[in-house]
């Protein structure tokens, strides 16, 4: 089970309350745990990656265990502690100001 | 008896004011999707409790949100904009030639006939249609590569299509206008296209009645007169008598020519409204007076509607597309202002009333007429 925190303007548009839970086929990468997540919540699609590049969107961001996983390769392993939920993955929207 | 619902798409979310006809009385529901910035909210002609939201944000991007319950609730449809083919390049701010790229989108238009069909106008400038009620796009990419599109270049709110105008006598006629390229028109269902900007003079271009580069602003029909068009541009507010094929300045007395709203009274064709704004370099009214100005000779002879405006330092801007009018009679005009009022007249401007007055900034006004 990876433990995954959405910002809140992505959980009210889930209408997710706390963390979400999700469970991971095979190896545990950014790609694989936002597939699963873009799976059991397609409103969730084209807000955090690309719908057609699977880039991650500019003012997005990826952080775990206190790292910014952000320009890691998405098939890159998620640190253990995530795999184990130890730790959750981060989906944090970059502080950007506002108007 | 008739109700009557607005539509007000803002900065930091939607809202939906309702009124019996009197329109004296109003209830305000929302924020819907606070926090989001709501470039346009309409209702379909043949099913008006069918509403559509273009929902977007510069950290989350794109969403479609579409109601069946006249805004009780609320599901997201498709949001996938995928331009047909290599998009290639426009122009840039500078002249450099620039990738597309898909950011919003600006325009929502339910067509007259079917609630599932709808279009919608986004930047980079481009028209996509929906069959299904939202839940696929697909591009009517003869716009886009009809051979100008390489000479598009943005005005200062990006490269937005902005405008479409359905003909109610011919489904296969489109009219569409873009920020900074000008408005062109399909004759077949949105095949081919072919710029309509003959008449149009721009001194900020270089050639300042070529064939495309006009920052139109905003275009208006009356549906009993489609070939008669109403433009507001950057400066000089604008008239065609035969479907956009010439154009004629009509800005008459007029205190200053630029601005960004123009619309059309419901019964009356030959009875327009614009907001004049100081220029392009001043985002506000002349003489910190707000005014809307009437003309009921089709452009020309203009008059200013104050009562009930605030006269004296307000330096607030209308949106392109922050202004609607009712079919009641008689005919209630509407518009929402970046200082977060909505002002409503329902009395064909003669006079007004703020429905609400701290919204977020405003960036559309629509109007449903409910039986």
């Amino acid at each position: 089970m990876i433990r995954v925190v959405l910002p809140a303007h992505l959980r009210t548009l889930a209408q997710i309350n706390g963390e979400v839970e999700l469970e991971v086929e095979g190896a545990v990468t950014q790609r694989s745990v936002l597939d699963a997540l873009e799976a059991r919540y397609p409103m969730l699609r084209g807000t955090i990656r690309d719908q057609v590049t699977k880039q991650r969107r500019p003012f997005v961001r990826f952080f775990a265990c206190e790292q910014d996983l952000s320009h890691e390769s998405p098939d890159t392993p998620l640190p253990p502690e995530v795999v184990t939920a130890k730790e959750p993955f981060l989906v944090v929207g970059a502080v950007a100001g506002g108007r | 008896m008739s109700k009557v619902r607005v539509l007000v798409g803002t900065r930091k979310g939607a809202f939906i004011l309702t009124s019996d006809g009197k329109r004296e009385h109003w209830q305000v529901s929302g924020p819907h999707f606070a926090g989001w910035e709501i470039y346009h909210f309409k209702g379909c002609p043949t099913n008006p409790d069918r509403l559509f939201v273009s929902q977007s944000s510069g950290w989350f991007g794109q969403l479609i949100q579409r109601s069946d319950d006249g805004g009780a609730t609320w599901n997201p449809v498709g949001n996938q904009f995928v331009y047909d083919g290599v998009p290639g390049t426009h122009q840039w701010y500078d002249g450099t030639a620039h990738p597309w790229e898909f950011k919003r989108v600006w325009h929502l238009e339910p067509t007259l006939t079917d609630p599932d069909t709808v279009y919608a106008g986004v930047e980079d400038a481009a028209l996509f249609v929906t069959q299904d009620g939202g839940q696929t796009w697909s591009e009517l990419s003869g716009l886009r590569c009809h051979g100008s599109g390489a000479a598009w270049a943005p005005g200062a709110g990006g490269m937005c299509l902005h405008t479409i105008l359905l003909n109610p006598n011919d489904p296969q006629r489109i009219i569409i206008a873009i920020s900074a390229a000008g408005a062109f028109r399909t004759d077949d269902g949105g095949k081919t296209w072919r710029p309509i900007n003959r008449g149009l003079k721009s001194d900020f271009i270089p050639d300042p009645d070529a064939e495309v580069g006009h920052c139109v602003h905003h275009i208006a029909m009356h549906p009993s007169r489609p070939d008669v068009l109403f433009m507001q541009k950057h400066w000089d507010v604008m008239r065609s008598d035969d479907g956009g094929e010439s154009w004629r300045e009509v800005s008459g007395n007029l205190p200053t020519d630029f601005g960004f709203v123009i619309d059309v009274h419901a019964h009356e064709p030959e009875t327009i409204y614009v907001v004049p704004i100081k220029s392009d370099s001043e985002h506000f009214p002349p003489d910190g007076a707000l005014r809307v100005y009437r003309s009921r000779t089709g452009g020309n002879e203009w008059e200013p509607l104050t009562k009930g405006l605030p006269q004296s330092n307000c330096y607030v801007n209308v949106l392109r597309d922050a202004m609607a009018v009712d079919s009641l009679d008689s005919c209630g005009v509407y518009f929402g202002t970046t200082g977060g009022q909505v002002y409503a007249s329902a009395d064909a401007g003669d006079s007004w009333t703020p429905i609400v007055r701290d919204l977020p900034p405003v960036l559309s006004v629509e109007v449903q007429t409910l039986a």
